[in-house]
């Protein structure tokens, strides 16, 4: 172990105290021998490129750290950044682990670093051109034919198929690690459908949450310019003109998801879902509110054997029919080309270095981790002979080996605990394996209980073809782990992630996502997937849903209260309504609202990419509240109390929705549902607490349900009776809480809709919500019996039916 | 011998499938020196809006289908005149097996024949211990390439036993091994990786058997489907030999082919007409008659 000296100093404006502080926070980071560290330069001396951030952080009092750390975390959290692990019981979710320290890299090292990716992403697609092309690698025995032939990642469907763009690749991540020596070298390569850049823009803007002043941003440089050259990069590889742009992302049941959604709303792309798409004389389509809408470019996160069920993996039900056809016909661009994987296999790592020598003329600028195929008889000797520095694993994986999953021997031990000789193993495997160097990484100072700590560290790296080449992104995504053991840095095993800082010695442009020199244009408008569509619906009708239970839950606890007797009729009234809604007899327990809320947010998990971060925040903090405030009261009018707080949280949302979410059809489909779901409970509301045999006092409680006390007191002079109750509730167009008041909403949010009328005739939904409210206007209350509330109940799910066929489907 | 084919495939949806499109592998293959498919025809109900075709990796001929109006039914009806010609009778020229290995390392190119391709497991056929131990069980030292593929495929006709009813088209075949009973897919898919398990490059082959028998001839099991059997890599100067393990003889000229892929996933004759949802029932039948016995 060595412990750590300041920098030396040669300013005359640095106070002792200043000295004391950085000597405080290092002198006692100790770097375990035999290796780099980012913070700490070979000379025992923090390295220049980190001296004034340690500097000013040191001066921080730890109150002052922790309030800016959690300020980070708060922000990540609002934001709804969370990390999905996956644990024996399916996915849960857990907060992401932002280390809150950056990486910090020299600008004159990263260009190093760059200009070996480059030329790293260009011999990858020669590779990859040449695998799907001509085959000369195998020809001439630069490849052994079963690394390709026996490999999973080849597409055959693709062989022979020029990509419609000409290129394979056209985004790429590398996982980099430092070597002892302080050289950088390449884990593993990313092709196939890398992720991680969308996290690395969440924790840039944590980080710099926390690292505000009086921490100087002008030298680091930027991300965005990068996300900006990608995207017009990709929109000038466009197949054609009237096309639109997508992420195709596997859904939400994939780790990150999360990515996915807020890639697209940062980079205004459609995101998209297998079954969003369908293939048309050879073009792909999505499926939109607005009819079929032609796709040309597909920024695809989904597994390639996934995409196409017809011509690759049949058992897939993330992918779309009919989208290798498409290809095949060159009419969509996919970034990156379907096979792309192949390449990222941990055996080509062993032999791409001679095919760098063999395609360019020259040595990989960044040497990768030392591979051996064991196919070959002296490589296969040389691993076995050497088992305790290797990790030895399944030689066509596209994993890496030092992740959860990845290698099953290391240093001679197997991981799942088998007893049988490694070596035999390794002799017996032979082609099926590979063995890779068990590398030792750099580390990085993580901060905790007051001191840094120094943590092994691997960085993940993007590269993005643009119109003016291959471009690396100036940042990063920085995998810590959780001990000093180098084996821990799988993230879903207690590790950590932190942004990357590439910091110049000068100032540096501000950059944005947007071009701002051209003149102002408005984005075209964009179109809506049905399936989103559906989702925003019913997220209206569930979140809807869950207030009538609540109300109803009021309702009884409150007659509780008054009387203190479960026999009371209206109690018992209540009660059954409640039962034939689904909820179960014991209702102190809100199981059935906490369902519909369940609903809600999967729901709304579905259309991240269209649904305010306030939104959300509210919609979970609902969920938060029905279980913690309400679960734990008692019966009767304590718990009547929390159901009313419940009620105020959830106009809260709804205020949300309606005052900030932008007027555009996701909205109009939202509040579609809600209009829905309210006319559908008024009604049935009305059959059971306003129907003429109803005990004494259900008036009340249908007029409660309403929210209508106030209105109803001062509309009529007279005393409560059913004609004031079904006038109110069902027919009046002025209360918002009433049957007709819905139907005029739907009425006028399908006549913003596409599709309203067709040919000049209205469309079937147009017809079916104005025959309803001509009814509902015309009718005397008296009218408004037992038959005719049921006849209106199927008129208005007869016009739900109706909605989901026109745009839905 | 010449033949004259017909196949008809039909599939009645319960409720009417939106968007359909499905990839066809059921015409016959014209095989330079082994079959001459003299005149072929594919006709389709209803009849799609789109429809292509070309060839896939493999060389089997496949159309692809689109149809935008959704549809309750489909059926496909396949007429064709083929000319299965009879290979001589060639000396077993193939190597040992362990000589087997070095001509396989010795071929290079990655062409749809290459034997690279059907070494490694593949999407349907898994490596399974049981398969590998009955293969090597049923080898004799110093068997020939050829002489262990026919032994393989008789003990295993002599293991397993036909029963049209008790397996499907998706039963993994060490299930159907374990069981000791199949149709014609899982005695093909059992062998292939017993044979792969063993170094012998082993694929896939669909297609159909001659309906009637020649006069005093038992009828072959699996006439009245679509067919399956091996085709295995026998080494440079042999090539690839073909052998019905469900009949267990080699194949000769009274089989017609129209695929050949790593198993049946690379071949199945229709794909994506199976829907997920709202129920379906499917027809299938084979004619296939010697025009000239």
């Amino acid at each position: 172990m060595r412990a750590a000296r300041p920098a030396e100093d040669d300013r005359m404006d640095q106070t002792a105290d200043a000295r004391d502080a950085v000597a405080g926070l290092i002198g006692n980071y100790t770097v375990p021998d035999g290796v780099a560290d980012e913070m700490i330069g070979p000379d025992g001396r923090v390295r220049p490129v980190w001296q004034p951030f340690i500097e000013r952080f040191a001066q921080l009092a730890p109150d002052d750290i922790a309030r800016r750390f959690a300020r980070g975390d708060r922000y990540l959290r609002d934001a709804g950044v969370f990390f999905r692990q996956s644990t024996g019981d399916g996915p849960a979710d857990r907060d992401w682990p932002l280390s809150h320290l950056p990486v910090i890299l020299d600008e004159t090292e990263w260009l190093g670093i760059a200009d070996g990716l480059v030329q790293r992403c260009e011999v990858l697609e020669q590779v990859l051109a040449d695998l799907y092309g001509p085959g000369w690698l195998v020809r001439e025995g630069m490849l052994p034919p079963e690394l390709v032939a026996g490999n999973p990642g080849w597409l055959r469907p693709l062989v022979g198929e020029r990509p419609p763009s000409g290129r394979f690749l056209h985004f790429v991540a590398f996982e980099l690690g430092r070597a002892p020596d302080g050289s950088w070298f390449v884990l593993g390569d990313r092709t196939e459908a890398p992720s991680g850049a969308g996290f690395a823009l969440e924790n840039r803007v944590a980080t710099m949450r926390v690292f505000s002043e009086p921490f100087g941003h002008q030298s680091i440089h930027r991300l965005a310019g990068f996300f900006r050259a990608f995207r017009s990069a990709l929109e000038r590889s466009a197949t054609s003109l009237d096309g639109r742009m997508g992420i195709l992302t596997p859904g939400l049941g994939t780790e990150t998801y999360f990515e996915h959604a807020y890639i697209a709303r940062y980079l205004g792309l459609m995101l998209l879902e297998g079954e969003d798409l369908t293939v048309v004389d050879g073009r792909v389509m999505v499926r939109t509110v607005a009819g079929l809408k032609p796709v040309s470019v597909l920024w695809r996160r989904l597994d390639s054997a996934f995409a196409d069920p017809l011509e690759l993996d049949e058992r897939s039900a993330l992918g779309t029919p009919g989208l290798v056809r498409a290809l095949r016909d060159g009419n969509v661009c996919m970034a990156n080309a379907l096979g792309a994987g192949l390449v990222q296999s941990r055996a080509f790592l062993a032999f791409l270095p001679r095919i760098a020598r063999y395609l360019t003329g020259e040595s990989l600028k960044l040497p990768n981790l030392a591979t051996w195929w064991c196919g070959q008889a002296r490589e296969r000797d040389y691993v076995a002979a050497n088992l305790e520095r290797m990790m030895v694993g399944d030689a066509m994986s596209q994993d890496l080996p030092f992740e959860a999953d990845g290698a099953q021997l290391i240093a001679g031990r197997f991981r799942d605990g088998r007893t049988v000789d490694p070596a035999a193993w390794v002799q017996a495997q032979k082609g099926a394996v590979v063995g890779q160097e068990a590398v030792t990484l750099s580390t990085t100072p993580v901060y905790a209980d007051g001191a840094l700590h120094a943590r092994p560290v691997m960085l993940r790296v993007f590269a993005a073809r643009t119109n003016a080449g291959w471009k690396v992104m100036p940042g990063g995504y920085a995998r810590i782990g959780g001990s000093a053991d180098a084996t821990a840095l799988a993230l879903r095993r207690g590790g950590r992630v932190a942004d990357v800082w590439i910091v110049s010695d000068r100032e540096l442009e501000r950059e944005t996502l947007t071009d701002s020199s051209g003149p102002f244009r408005r984005a075209k408008d964009s179109l809506l997937p049905a399936r989103a569509a559906d989702n925003l619906l019913w997220l209206g009708r569930y979140v809807e849903r869950a207030e009538t239970m609540v109300r109803l839950l009021r309702a009884y606890h409150l007659r509780l209260a008054e009387t203190g007797r479960t026999d009371d009729l209206r109690v018992a009234r209540i009660d059954a309504h409640l039962r034939r809604l689904g909820v179960p007899r014991d209702v102190s327990t809100p199981g059935a609202v906490t369902t519909a809320l369940d609903a809600a947010i999967r729901a709304a998990s579905k259309v991240r990419d269209r649904f305010s971060i306030d939104g959300w925040v509210a919609l979970e903090t609902l969920r938060h509240d029905i279980v913690e405030e309400v679960e734990a009261v008692q019966a009767g009018d304590e718990a009547a109390r929390a159901l009313s707080q419940f009620l105020r949280g959830s106009a809260g949302f709804a205020g949300l929705v309606h005052d900030n979410m932008y007027r555009f059809v996701g909205w109009r489909f939202l509040s579609i549902g809600r209009a829905l779901e309210r006319a559908l409970s008024m009604v049935r509301t009305l059959r059971d607490f306003a129907a003429p045999d109803a005990p004494e006092g259900c008036y009340d409680i249908a007029i409660e349900m309403g929210d209508s006390v106030m209105t109803h007191r001062r509309r009529y002079q007279i005393e409560t009776n059913r004609n004031t109750v079904i006038d109110l509730l069902a027919l009046d167009n002025r209360n918002p809480r009433s049957v007709r008041f819905q139907v005029a909403q739907i009425h006028a949010m399908a006549a913003e809709l596409p599709g309203a009328e067709e040919n000049g005739a209205l469309s079937p939904v147009m017809r079916a919500a104005m025959r309803i409210d001509t009814r509902l206007a015309t009718a005397e209350p008296a009218e408004m019996d037992g038959r005719a509330l049921d006849a209106l109940a199927r008129d208005l799910t007869d016009l739900s039916e109706k909605i989901t066929a026109t745009w839905l489907v | 011998m010449r033949y004259d084919l017909t196949l008809e495939i039909g599939y009645d949806y319960g409720a009417p499938a939106p968007a359909l499109r499905t990839v066809l592998r059921v015409m016959p293959r014209q095989l330079a020196g082994e079959q001459n498919v003299e005149a072929a025809h594919l006709q389709v109900t209803p009849e799609p809006e789109e429809i292509a075709h070309r060839a896939d990796f493999f060389g089997n001929p496949v159309t692809d289908m689109g149809f935008q109006v959704p549809v309750t039914a489909l059926s496909a009806r396949i007429t064709a005149r083929v000319e299965r010609l009879s290979r001589p009778l060639q000396l077993d020229l193939s190597p040992g097996l362990s000589g087997l290995a070095a001509e396989v390392a010795g071929h290079r190119g990655l062409t749809a024949d290459a034997p690279h391709h059907f070494l490694a497991d593949s999407p349907r056929v898994p490596s399974d211990d049981a398969i590998e131990r009955f293969t090597r069980d049923s080898l004799d030292p110093g068997m020939t390439a050829l002489g262990a593929v026919r032994a393989v495929g008789h003990a295993l006709n002599a293991h397993m036993r036909f029963d049209a009813g008790a397996t499907d088209v998706n039963t993994p075949p060490p299930e159907a091994f374990a069981a000791g009973h199949g149709v014609c897919q899982d005695f093909t898919h059992v062998m292939i990786a017993g044979l792969r398990a063993v170094g012998v490059p082993a694929g896939y082959v669909s297609g159909f058997l001659r309906t009637t028998p020649p006069p005093g001839q038992k009828r072959l099991q699996g006439a009245d489907a679509m067919h399956a059997w091996v085709r295995a890599w026998c080494g440079a100067e042999l090539g690839w030999i073909e052998y019905d393990p469900t009949n267990d003889l080699m194949v000769g000229t009274d089989h017609i082919v129209v695929a050949v892929g790593r198993d049946y996933s690379d071949v199945a004759p229709v794909r994506g007409a199976v829907r997920l949802s709202g129920g379906q029932a499917s027809r299938h039948s084979v004619d296939l008659v010697p025009l000239d016995a």
